[in-house]
Order: C-alpha cells, then sequence, then structure tokens
C-alpha cells in the first residue's frame, strides 16, 4: 500500500470514529455535569439586574451554519429577559438573522403565552451596513426603523414608545457569528452611547472577544460556544438543548485529543526510525 | 397534501446534507451541484431580505407615501444607479461616486471607531494596578496582562531590526501568541464539534426519530 | 473629473464623519445624519450590483459551456426560484407582491420562500461548516505534533482548553482541594482564557487598530486610491 493511501485509510478511520463518537452520546445521553464560568455569569448579571419593563435589543447577527450554537444562547437569554418582564426588541445585521429571530421568539413564546407581539416584543427586520445602521441608531432609531417587519409605523407600536435614540436601550445583546456583530455593537452602542453591551458568540470568535472585557466595561460578559449556552441553561434552570448536547461535544474533545496523542507517537516512531 | 410536502421536505434536507458529507469521501458531482444550489439560494436570501427591510421602508415606501416631504431621498437611489451602471464597461466610471462615499464614510467611521476601542480602551485597560485583584492567582494574572500585551505589540512593531536584547520582549511576546494561538485552536474544535453535533442531531432526530 | 472629483468626495465624507465625532452639534450631527442614511440606501444597491454580478457570472460560465456548467446552471435556477418566490409571496415575516399566498402556504405548510429556506438553505448552510469538524479532527491529527518549545507551549494549552471546556475536564479534577482550585481543569482554562490570551489578543487588536487608523487617514487623505480601480 503507497503512502498516499495509507494517509487517505488514516483521514477516513478518523472521519468514522469522530461521527461514531458524536452520535453515540446523542443516542445515549451521559448525563455529564457543566461547571459556570465567570464570563458567563456576567452575563446573566445583566440580564438579572436589568429592571423589569426595561426595552432591551436582542441582535440576531447570526445565520444558520452557527445555529447549534447560538440558538439555545438566544432561546436561554430571551427566556430570561422575558422573565424578567423585559421588553424585547429583535433585529438583525445579517438578513438571515431574522429567520432566527423568529425560531427563538417562537420556542420562547411557549413558555410565555401572555406576551403580546408590539407590547412585550417587535422584531424590526434586517439591518443593512452594519455599523453604519447602529451609528445611525444613535441619533434616530426611527429614521433607520421606519417600519417593522409587518409594516407598523415605528411611532405606532406600543412598547417603542419613549425610544428615540440607542441610549433609551438598557442593554444590547448580540448573538454573532462573525461581522457585523458584537465588535460594531461595542464600538457604537458602548463605547459612543455607554448602553452596556453583552452577547452570544461561536466558539471559533470568542477568544477574540475577551480583551473587551475589562476595566473599561466594554462586554458585560460573553457567551462563547456550546460549553457556554449549557452554561447560561444551567443558571437560569431550564435544561435545553446546549445541555442535551455537551455530552457528545465532550465525548469528541477526549477524541481529538486522543487524535494528538497518537499523532505524536507516531511523529516521534517516524523521528527515531529516520535517525537509524 | 401539506404532509406530504413537509415530508418531501424532511427528505431534501437530508438529500442535501448527505451530499455535502459525501465531500468527506472526495470531490463528487452531488457535493459539487450543492454547492451551487446553496451559492444561488444564498445571493437570493439576500436581495429579498434587502429589499423587503431595507428598500421598501427605507427607499420605496417612503418616497412613494409623501415624494415632495422625502424628494432628498432622491440623491441617494440616484447614487445607487450609478452603483449599479458599473455592470456597463463603458459607465463603469460612475459608480466611482458611490463607492468614494461608501469608502470615505467608512473610512472616517473605522478611524474614529478604531481609536476609541481597539487602541485608546484597551490601552486603558491594560494600565491597572496588578495589586488591586484579590486573589494571588488573579494578581500574577494581571501582570502577565501586562507583559503579554506590551511585549505583544512590541512584536508586531517591523520598523527596526529586533536582535539582542531587543529582541528578548519579542521572544515573549511569541510566546504569549503561541498561547493564544493554542487556546484558539481549542475553541476552534469547540466550534466545528458543535456543529457537527447540530447536523447528525438533525439525522438522528428529525430524520431517524432516533432520539426525542 | 473622473478621478478627482470621487477623491474628493471620498475626503469631504471622511472629514465630517470624523469632525462630528468631535462637533455633535449643528450643523455636523443633521449632515452625518443625512450621510448614514444615504449610506445605507446605497449598500442596498451595492447587495443588488453584487447579486447582478453572481448572474452575469454565471450566465457567461453557461453560455460558454466551461468545465462544469451544468452545476451553474443549477446554481442560477436555484437562485431564481428563491428570488422569484420571495418577491411573490414574500417570507415569513414580509408580505410580497401579491400578498401572503393563504391558498400556497395551506398546500405548502409554510410560504415557498420559508419551505425553501428550512429544507434547503438551512441544511445545506449548516452542514457545509459541520465538514470542518472532520478537518479538524484529521488537523489534530496530523499537525498537531511537538517540535519545539513554542509548539509545546501552543499544544499544552490547546489541551487544557479542549479540556477544560468539557464536562471531563471538571470530573478529571475534581479530587483537587478547594486550596489548590486554580489547578481545577476549568478554572485553569478559564484563567488562561482570561489573561495570557486577553494579552495576547490585546495585542494584536492594538496593532491591528493602528494599521486600520493609518489605512483610514490614507483612505481620506487621497493618498490610498485603488478602490477607484484603473481608467482602462
Amino acid at each position: 500500500m503507497s503512502a498516499n493511501s495509507n494517509s487517505q485509510t488514516e483521514r477516513w478511520i478518523i472521519f468514522v470514529v469522530l461521527f461514531v463518537a458524536v452520535a453515540l452520546p446523542l443516542v445515549f445521553p451521559l448525563g455529564l455535569k457543566t461547571e459556570v464560568s465567570d464570563y458567563t455569569k456576567m452575563a446573566w448579571d445583566l440580564i438579572e439586574t436589568t429592571p423589569d419593563s426595561s426595552v432591551v435589543i436582542f441582535s440576531f447577527d447570526c445565520d444558520p451554519s452557527t445555529m447549534t450554537e447560538l440558538q439555545p444562547m438566544a432561546e436561554s437569554m430571551l427566556y430570561h429577559a422575558f422573565s424578567r418582564n423585559q421588553k424585547v426588541i429583535a433585529m438583525a445585521l445579517w438578513p438571515q438573522g431574522v429567520q432566527m429571530a423568529d425560531m427563538a421568539f417562537n420556542t420562547v413564546k411557549t413558555s410565555f403565552p401572555d406576551k403580546q407581539y408590539g407590547i412585550d416584543y417587535v422584531n424590526l427586520g434586517y439591518k443593512v451596513s452594519g455599523i453604519v445602521a447602529i451609528q445611525a441608531m444613535g441619533q434616530s432609531m426611527e429614521e433607520v426603523n421606519p417600519t417593522d417587519i409587518a409594516g407598523t409605523k415605528y411611532s405606532e407600536i406600543p412598547m417603542l414608545k419613549g425610544i428615540v435614540t440607542i441610549k433609551d436601550i438598557a442593554y444590547v445583546n448580540s448573538l454573532s457569528s462573525g461581522v457585523p456583530g458584537i465588535k460594531e455593537w461595542i464600538m457604537i452602542a458602548r463605547d459612543t452611547y455607554k448602553t452596556p453591551v453583552t452577547g452570544g458568540t461561536t466558539a471559533v470568535s470568542a477568544p477574540g472577544f475577551f480583551p473587551y472585557i475589562n476595566s473599561q466595561k466594554q462586554l458585560s460578559g460573553l457567551l462563547g460556544g456550546l460549553k457556554a449556552a449549557s452554561e447560561y441553561e444551567m443558571l437560569i434552570g431550564r435544561i435545553g438543548s446546549a445541555t442535551v448536547k455537551m455530552d457528545a461535544q465532550s465525548t469528541a474533545h477526549v477524541l481529538i485529543l486522543l487524535f494528538i496523542a497518537i499523532g505524536n507517537v507516531k511523529a516521534y516512531r517516524a523521528k527515531k526510525g529516520s535517525k537509524k | 397534501m401539506t404532509g406530504f410536502m413537509s415530508t418531501l421536505g424532511l427528505w431534501m434536507a437530508v438529500f442535501f446534507t448527505f451530499s455535502i458529507f459525501s465531500f468527506l469521501y472526495k470531490d463528487n458531482p452531488l457535493y459539487k451541484l450543492s454547492e451551487q444550489i446553496f451559492v444561488g439560494l444564498s445571493a437570493a436570501y439576500w436581495l429579498v431580505y434587502t429589499f423587503f427591510s431595507m428598500m421598501m421602508p427605507n427607499l420605496i415606501v417612503k418616497l412613494s407615501s409623501d415624494f415632495k416631504g422625502n424628494i432628498i431621498l432622491l440623491i441617494p437611489a440616484t447614487l445607487g444607479f450609478m452603483m449599479l451602471l458599473r455592470i456597463f464597461p463603458k459607465t463603469q466610471w460612475f459608480s466611482r461616486f458611490p463607492i468614494a462615499i461608501m469608502i470615505g464614510t467608512s473610512a472616517g467611521i473605522n478611524m474614529v471607531r478604531y481609536t476609541k476601542s481597539d487602541l485608546l480602551s484597551q490601552v486603558s485597560a491594560t494600565m491597572i494596578n496588578p495589586f488591586a485583584a484579590a486573589t494571588t492567582s488573579a494578581i500574577i494574572g494581571n501582570f502577565l496582562l501586562i507583559i503579554g500585551t506590551i511585549c505583544g505589540v512590541y512584536f508586531f512593531y517591523f520598523s527596526k531590526k529586533q536582535e539582542g536584547m531587543s529582541a528578548v520582549p519579542s521572544k515573549l511576546g511569541i510566546w504569549f501568541l503561541m498561547i493564544s494561538f493554542g487556546a484558539s485552536f481549542g475553541y476552534t474544535v469547540m466550534a466545528r464539534v458543535s456543529l457537527l453535533i447540530g447536523r447528525l442531531e438533525f439525522l438522528l432526530k428529525d430524520w431517524l426519530h432516533i432520539i426525542k | 473629473m473622473k478621478r478627482n472629483l470621487p477623491l474628493i468626495f471620498a475626503f469631504i465624507c471622511g472629514i465630517v464623519v470624523v469632525a462630528s465625532d468631535f462637533i455633535p452639534h449643528r450643523p455636523f450631527n443633521l449632515m452625518i445624519d443625512t450621510l448614514q442614511n444615504w449610506f445605507m440606501i446605497i449598500v442596498g444597491f451595492a447587495i443588488l450590483l453584487g447579486q447582478i454580478s453572481l448572474f452575469q457570472s454565471n450566465i457567461y460560465k453557461i453560455q460558454h459551456k466551461v468545465s462544469g456548467w451544468y452545476y451553474y446552471l443549477a446554481g442560477l435556477i436555484s437562485f431564481v426560484i428563491m428570488l422569484v418566490l420571495g418577491l411573490l409571496w414574500g417570507t415569513q415575516e414580509y408580505q410580497g407582491l401579491l400578498g401572503h399566498g393563504l391558498a400556497v402556504q395551506a398546500w405548502l405548510g409554510s410560504k415557498p420562500f420559508d419551505y425553501l429556506f428550512d429544507n434547503a438553505y438551512l441544511p445545506l448552510s449548516a452542514t457545509m461548516f459541520s465538514l470542518l469538524a472532520f478537518f479538524v479532527a484529521s488537523a489534530a491529527y496530523r499537525a498537531f505534533i511537538i517540535r519545539s518549545f513554542e509548539s509545546n507551549l501552543l499544544m499544552i494549552t490547546a489541551i487544557i482548553v479542549i479540556l477544560g471546556r468539557t464536562s471531563f475536564g471538571g470530573m478529571l479534577t475534581s479530587w483537587v482541594p478547594e486550596s489548590y482550585s486554580f489547578w481545577h481543569l476549568p478554572n485553569l482554562s478559564d484563567f488562561i482564557m482570561e489573561y495570557p490570551n486577553t494579552a495576547a489578543q490585546r495585542a494584536i487588536m492594538i496593532s491591528a487598530a493602528l494599521g486600520i487608523i493609518g489605512s483610514s487617514l490614507r483612505i481620506i487623505l487621497g493618498i490610498e486610491r485603488s478602490y477607484l480601480g484603473s481608467d482602462k
């Protein structure tokens, strides 16, 4: 067998083993427990301490490719905001975010059947041009969002009475899987208009946002990836899809560590062999 | 009929899922077909939402409901049409005007915002009293934060050759960057596995009904 | 006029934006307000231009029968179908040009645009990115090899973070006494993320910001003008 076909076979073995390692815990859950990290607690604190009836923004700056990570976060945070009686403006800096928002609201509304559109929550839809749209909302929310998605005029939506600019928003929560997203909200909403910003992001982009969690309070906590989503579910006492999936996540992580170990042993042997 | 259509939809989703997964074996016609369909759907999706959520309320409805009051919107509309003239080689130069406005505005915004958020605020956040922390580990952490940031920035300073003693902070900077890249790899593993879990959940739950 | 006037436009827009940040009063606040609203509308047209460009490119490939032209045809058909359905009957949230299409909805179970979103776009998008899990696993096996001090640092950190971000990480070090809780894997992982990682990411952020500020200044002052394209 040539080295090339050997390597191809190795690849397929890795793929199959990973596939099985992820599938098995989904079928046979292990019920592993997770521990809450500081940054998740900070995000929870912000929502928890925001007064009743405050108007907040949930910005769905994501698309379906990252829904496994971001949708559980969105649902948990929305559930938390609704349970604190906050009024939620949904919007999106990504076009696909509008559908993501709909999915999250449809799921959470089953737990809050009394919440009414226009009074407790509203969907302002997709806004093009990211940072410019946020900056324009600093001057006038109505100018950027003349109507909601149903075509109702901004001035005729009951919960938006008194919400003139982004300064009137209690906090912004960006569910972000790239640009535009959390970074743009921090730059404008937090650093320019002093509106607190929190959010959830994919694990792959989370490390880049950690410098914003600092003494300047540019970012009030951050949920990074599925683990943080499961931590949030634990904090609000609502077991959701993230907690269920964490077993598969943990198994896959251990498997990848095993791959690293085997790869290193193989490389060590090859090095030793070539020296001889 | 709805039942049939929802079953058809489910099988469509399964077909597309396996078509993409088939790339793991090797590049093949099914994958290529799905890839192009994805590009087409994606582009149309973007366009439809831009039309309904931006062009309609912010331009078309405003102009049709109160033309005189919003007559100034004809300027960005004209600039927008000038942008579209880029598709014809002879009229391409018209698009330079709207592009210049977009680039100039973006440059102005970036200059101001990056100075505030990514430069000044980050520098301020590094100028902390390391001993102000409550625990020993946090005090050590604060020192690492200050040293790591300074050495990291020093590493990116390319205007002078770094050798001898001046290479020491640069070396330290590389170590911090390596730690960060390692951490990022850990997080990347987490992200990618999560996405796979999502797809397997779809197959096992919605399609095969193996899990509830 | 074809080159210099756009440069003047860019200069004025850039200066107005910068000035309005320092002087948030009339006339600058009104100017920036107007400019931002115009910007959003122009971006709408820019998105349209992008899609027209994609359309043209696919048509060209089909007309010239380039290798695999039938795939581009499939892409083009899916583009047209999604666009037409979206514009005619709208989306879950928006009314289309023909209204909400209640009869079609009763037949399909949802609007045609949403039907395609749920059953084609969503699985395609999610599966496309989930492929990367397999390649990350393969890369971990092949490329994550101990070679030098720097690669050791990278690998040790990755291992701690990968383990620390799982439920197993907590279980493995649950025996560690409270006084040594720093060495508990989830805590150690959080420490790495909060301090050394943040330091390096902040260094990258500061350095990138300096670069962005510099290039923005070059654009505003008209030194950087490649975005105008060539005169040919």
